[in-house]
């Protein structure tokens, strides 16, 4: 009967899951949903010295301790995922990526999000899923450039590299 | 320590839906911006509708967190960054095949590689702590009356 747990789920189960995750946050720990913030935090914590004021001047990750707490838990819910309730695990990235362009790709991939998301205060879950639910009007203006960014990516720059 | 206990149950719940709901797959993430399947547009538009209907009953009702504490709803201001840094954000989104959530998703699932994006996603962190005095986070004069009613995000 629990068979479809182990298959990907269709959309109308895995929207909805994502959408609840926003108040049962806020209910069962006060906290807005948001991930990219986490970048900062891990950053502070490697930097404990640095002068940039983005990482010392009133700011201190231990106030934000849930947010790592969260992607800690993100970690463990991704294994779980594939492993425990998969019928097979699944590989997620396109084989070509494993090599060493497809390292700087990603590498460089990774660089557009940690700097895009903290100069966009937020990602597709901080801007798309919990702003667009508090209905802020600056989370669809993001959230729109987010698919501007992606298009450009999907139709002009990832061609360039046979994808 | 309870709220903790719930904040690691909750990441837990987000990374397996990441997974299950395959936001974690770089093809899926490709097909969406193609316009080839609908899947993610269906799975967004769902969860925004779920999440806007509990946000909407949460400022009704204004219920208090199972601590007791008083839920506040974070409002992020805008500014230029949102227009520029969502640009290039959606631009490694693309590239990746993660935004930050499914970065730690991938990580979790095993594949390995997601470490790469991981450790690029510091970096664009530092470069952005880096350059931020000098990254315009103003708003453009249409909107400068609306940002001013906003106050500060964290």
């Amino acid at each position: 009967m629990l068979e479809w747990i182990l298959e990907p789920w269709p959309w109308y189960v895995t929207g909805p899951l994502i959408g609840l995750s926003v108040p049962l946050l806020l209910l069962l720990t006060g906290k807005n949903l948001g991930i990219s913030a986490s970048l900062r935090h891990i950053g502070a914590i490697c930097a404990p010295r640095s002068k940039l004021p983005y990482l010392s001047k009133d700011y201190n990750w231990r106030n934000h301790i849930w947010n790592l707490i969260f992607v800690l838990g993100i970690i463990i819910g991704g294994f779980i995922g594939n492993f425990i309730l998969s019928a097979e695990p699944a590989a997620f990235l396109p084989t070509s990526y494993q090599s060493l362009g497809g390292i700087a790709l990603l590498f460089s991939g990774g660089i557009l999000i940690g700097f895009g998301t903290r100069y966009a205060d937020g990602c597709t879950s901080g801007h798309t899923i919990m702003g667009l639910s508090a209905l802020n009007w600056p989370s669809l203006v993001a959230s729109i450039f987010f698919f501007v960014g992606g298009i450009i990516s999907t139709w002009l720059i990832l061609p360039l590299f046979g994808l | 320590m309870k709220s903790k206990f719930f904040t690691l149950l909750m990441g837990i719940w987000f990374g397996i839906v990441l997974v299950k709901g395959q936001l974690v797959s770089w093809q899926q993430i490709n097909d969406m911006f193609h316009f080839e399947s609908a899947y993610m547009y269906l799975v967004i538009a769902s969860a925004v509708v779920v999440g806007a209907i509990s946000v909407a009953l949460i400022r009704r009702f204004e219920p208090h967190t199972i601590d007791g504490e008083v839920i506040e709803i974070t409002k992020k201001p805008f500014h230029k960054g949102l227009v520029f840094g969502g640009t290039l954000f959606g631009m490694g989104w693309a590239i990746t095949g993660a935004c930050p959530g499914p970065i730690y998703a991938q990580i979790g699932s095993g594949t390995l590689l997601a470490v790469v994006t991981f450790i690029g996603a510091l970096a664009g962190m530092y470069l952005y702590a880096i350059l931020q005095p000098k990254l315009p986070h103003n708003s453009w004069n249409w909107s400068r009356a609306k940002a001013q009613d906003t106050s500060s995000a964290t």
